[in-house]
């Protein structure tokens, strides 16, 4: 079905940030109607190929030739404008205006007195309509539809624009197995139409599923361009981190310790709750002991672990910590009571993107000494170093700023940030969400020796899986409620939480 | 980053080019560029302007120097209160009105209590200083408590407080006399005029108070990214209440500063338009408005500029009525060197040849004036 000619061609790209050699030497091709990935570790260079196509970042070397032409852009507007348009993992819509303002902007039909609403929205719904979408009210606000659907609208308002190229940097990773459907069905038109996609996502069996060739990165040089067909998926993984994937393979056993139950909680919640946010929940989290919280997105697991740590106001409760009775209603309380709680929201809640690794990693603990007692250079440097050497952050320069280190790497700092301020209950929401096998992996291996050591864990996590393989307890939520409870053993499968939560509430 | 020592206005022949080498990679780079690109159109203009004559018996120093030192004293201390203000992605409006305020509490209390004497003029003063962090706080509790916009929240202090320094003196220009409090403006300690070097001393506390405590680095987190700083652990409210505290005292003392040397607080005119100088310092020096890092340095840079540019204004005898265009040309110039855009374009032409010292944007030729300068 592919083309002979491919619409974009990217031949010896080298890109240089001061100290780090982003990209060298790659290559990378695009034909028209199929589903091209780029595969490849955090801090591959996915994201800087993307950013080099779009004119983002300036390339060192190499040349560009989109549908024959040698061209440089001089960013996503001027690239988008040739046809090339992109669809970032947090979409960049207005929340505050419809779904048709959202598809049309910029491209508003225009009449002899302005603008055309009825014209505007009615292009929109056929823009719409063409990837299937045609049920949605173009009148509607965007923030009244799920995000999932967010991004389709995005994708649609690519397409306003007879984008030839479309590039999904991580469209997956926040959706659940049918919005992926959804979006996949929505990329096989897209396909078949002749548009060519550039796929990045971390998600092997989507990758699978979807694409049809893989161009595979490492250490920001190119491995290869292979034939999905052709590639197994041990084989691909081995090639993304340059070594055998025995190693991996190993993790996929149970710990299967259990904790004495008999012995009391370190942490104890009664009725912990908060109006509109969560019903009063029950949790009990032993010393050594990680307890999952699974349930679907918008179930409520982020909000609990919000509410543990104080990041959100409870309105309901007791919680006792080591058998005294605490009151947890800021992150600051958290912190003192020697909570940490790693954030899904590492953009907007984790990093503060203009300080170096090392602000980044230290400013929990020095918040907790509070101003009048600053941690000495020596003190941060040590603290860096044991953390960027045991999390392997890649570069480990603590002096670069943090915005310019890969998604995965900056999850490993806030991991850092956390482990530093030496809690006694760590709260993980999504810890390993976006994030390769390689550094996945590590975080899942550094969660289960922390609790050997004897820290509580709360683990959240969408992939059922993992909360199996890592939890010996778990509490499902559904609906913003405790719908169950657990106790993780052989019999117990990601099916099991499944099956608790489709039944769950079928008899009202 | 530590305490900034009092800045020469000259500088050794011999260590210029080191000063410049570890300075040309600052944000406030091109401010120092165009302090010393009026310097030289002085020269120009009077070969001996940097001559500093030495009074034989009282040892004082005096000259052009000296003065531009002299009046950038009150300058240099809003804009150090703007810059932490600034830093937390906020803004004080109010610094200005705070200044007359604080004229009229310690115009009005030594004019009232007719005591000449130094308790006299220690009383005024934290008095002065007193009221002018209480209206601080009021800033700071309503930005960070109550949750108002700094811009809409200080702006209403901003009208409030010139009201109030209107009927604290009944809305009369109030005078006094109390000698010790004049010394304060027109003194000088080692020859150098008292409020610089008040003025110098203070910047080195906040300066040590900021960068040698964990308060710079939480300052920047919540400039940078509120929500995430929070996540981690900083209380945002109390650092956000001192900081506008702390803008209020120092424009208190600027208050104080620039209504000593004439003894006179005049309502309707001490520090008006005083919070545009600072929050310019604060961007000549390289603080971006949207907040997060922020530079001490480039603020005291700043002001020194602008204290520099009013003179110049006053010495190239430019038409007052012109003096606002003149100001605002070269901070316009300023601003757009340091725009990223720019300076990735200088860089690129730049790259081929020698990174010797930048060359210099050519000056427009001056033509303006100056409006009134805040110095004795």
């Amino acid at each position: 079905m592919a083309a002979t000619e491919p619409i974009v061609e990217m031949s010896d790209i080298s890109i240089e940030f001061p100290g780090v050699k982003a990209l060298q030497h790659v290559d990378f091709r695009l034909f028209p109607g199929e589903v091209h990935t780029l595969m490849g570790e955090n801090g591959a260079g996915k994201s800087t190929l993307i950013k080099a196509l779009t004119g983002v970042y300036k390339i060192d070397g190499g040349s560009i030739r989109v549908a024959g032409a040698p061209r440089s852009f001089s960013g996503t507007a001027d690239a988008q404008s040739a046809g090339i348009s992109t669809v970032y993992q947090e979409v960049n819509l207005c929340d505050n205006l419809t779904i048709g303002e959202n598809v049309m902007l910029g491209h508003e039909v225009r009449g002899h007195f302005g603008i055309n609403w009825a014209k505007t929205h009615s292009a929109a719904h056929d823009a719409l309509v063409g990837l299937g979408l045609g049920h949605l009210d173009t009148k509607q606000p965007l923030s009244s539809i799920s995000l999932a659907l967010q991004q389709l609208v995005a994708i649609s308002r690519a397409m306003v624009t007879k984008s030839k190229v479309l590039i999904l940097d991580e469209p997956t990773s926040s959706l659940d197995a049918n919005e992926v459907e959804g979006l996949f069905a929505v990329m096989r038109r897209l396909r078949d139409q002749g548009v060519a996609i550039l796929f990045v996502s971390h998600f092997l069996d989507q990758v699978y599923a979807i694409s049809d060739r893989l161009t595979v990165l490492r250490n920001g040089e190119f491995v290869g361009e292979y034939r999905t067909s052709e590639l197994d998926r041990s084989q691909l993984i081995s090639k993304m981190i340059g070594k055998d994937f025995g190693a991996l393979a190993a993790l996929g056993s149970n710990r299967g310790r259990t904790v004495d139950a008999d012995e009391p909680a370190f942490y104890s919640a009664t009725d912990l709750g908060r109006k509109g946010s969560i019903d009063p929940v029950d949790i009990q989290v032993h010393r050594g002991e990680v307890v999952g919280l699974a349930g679907l997105l918008g179930s409520g697991r982020t909000e609990l672990g919000r509410l543990m740590y104080g990041a959100d106001r409870p309105d309901t409760g007791e919680v006792t910590i080591g058998g005294t009775t605490v009151e947890v209603h800021s992150p600051t309380a958290g912190l003192a009571k020697k909570i940490a709680f790693s954030t899904e929201n590492r953009r907007d809640e984790g990093i503060i993107g203009d300080l170096t690794v090392r602000e980044n990693l230290i400013v929990a603990v020095q918040a907790r000494r509070g101003w009048a007692r600053p941690l000495s250079r020596r003190e941060q440097n040590e603290l860096c170093e044991k953390y960027l050497v045991s999390l392997n952050v890649r570069p480990a320069d603590p002096e670069l700023p943090i915005k310019n280190l890969s998604g995965g790497n900056q999850q490993k700092v806030l991991l850092g940030r956390w482990l530093a301020t030496q809690p006694e209950l760590i709260i993980l929401d999504e810890p390993t969400r976006g994030i390769d096998i390689g550094a996945k992996a590590e975080i899942q291996e550094a969660i289960a020796t922390l609790a050997e050591e004897g820290m509580s864990v709360v683990f959240i996590s969408s992939e059922l899986e993992e909360v199996v393989r890592l939890s010996e307890r778990i509490v499902v939520l559904k609906d913003h409620r405790k719908i169950g409870e657990i106790v993780n053993g052989p019999e117990i499968t990601a099916e099991t939480i499944v099956d608790l939560i489709a039944t769950e509430g079928t008899t009202p | 980053m530590s305490a900034p020592t009092p800045p020469r206005a000259s500088i050794p022949r011999s260590g210029a080019r080191q000063f410049a080498v570890s300075v040309v990679r600052q944000p406030y780079i091109w401010a120092v560029v165009a302090l010393l690109l009026l310097i030289v159109i002085n020269l120009i203009k009077d070969p001996g302007y940097l001559g500093i004559s030495v009074n034989a018996t009282t040892g004082n120093l005096s000259g052009n120097v000296i003065d531009i030192l002299r009046a950038s004293a009150p300058i240099m201390m809003i804009a150090i209160g703007m810059t932490l203000v600034i830093a937390t992605r906020g803004i004080d409006l109010s610094v200005g009105s705070v200044m007359a305020v604080s004229g009229a509490v310690s115009m009005e209390f030594m004019n009232s209590s007719g005591d000449g004497s130094v308790g006299g003029a220690i009383l005024a003063a934290a008095f002065a200083i007193g009221i002018s962090a209480v209206l601080g706080a009021v800033n700071g509790v309503l930005v960070s408590i109550v949750g108002l916009q700094p811009f809409i929240t200080t702006l209403i202090t901003m009208l409030a407080g010139r009201g109030l320094a209107k009927v604290i003196t009944s809305g009369q220009n109030t005078s006094a006399s109390n000698e010790p409090f004049r010394w304060i403006a027109n003194g000088t300690v080692f020859g150098f005029p008292v409020v610089f070097v008040i003025g110098a001393v203070i910047v080195a506390i906040v300066a040590v108070l900021i960068r040698r405590t964990a308060l710079g680095l939480m300052i920047e987190s919540i400039g940078i990214n509120p929500k995430a700083a929070r996540m981690a652990g900083i209380r945002p409210i109390g650092i956000l209440i001192s900081v506008y505290i702390v803008s209020g005292i120092l424009a208190g003392i600027a208050g104080i500063f620039s209504t000593a040397s004439v003894m006179t607080v005049e309502v309707a005119k001490t520090g008006l338009s005083a919070e545009m100088d600072a929050i310019l310092a604060v961007v000549i020096g390289g603080t971006s408005l949207a907040g997060g890092k922020f530079s001490l340095t480039g603020s005291v840079i700043g002001a020194l500029l602008i204290a520099t540019l009013d003179k110049t204004i006053v010495f190239l005898a430019i038409p007052s009525s012109a003096t606002p265009a003149f100001k605002a040309l070269v901070i316009v110039v300023i601003c757009l060197l340091q725009s990223r855009r720019v300076r990735a374009l200088f860089n690129q032409r730049r790259a081929p040849r020698t990174p010797s010292a930048p060359t210099a944007p050519a000056p427009t030729a001056p033509r303006t004036t100056r409006k009134e300068t805040v110095s004795a």
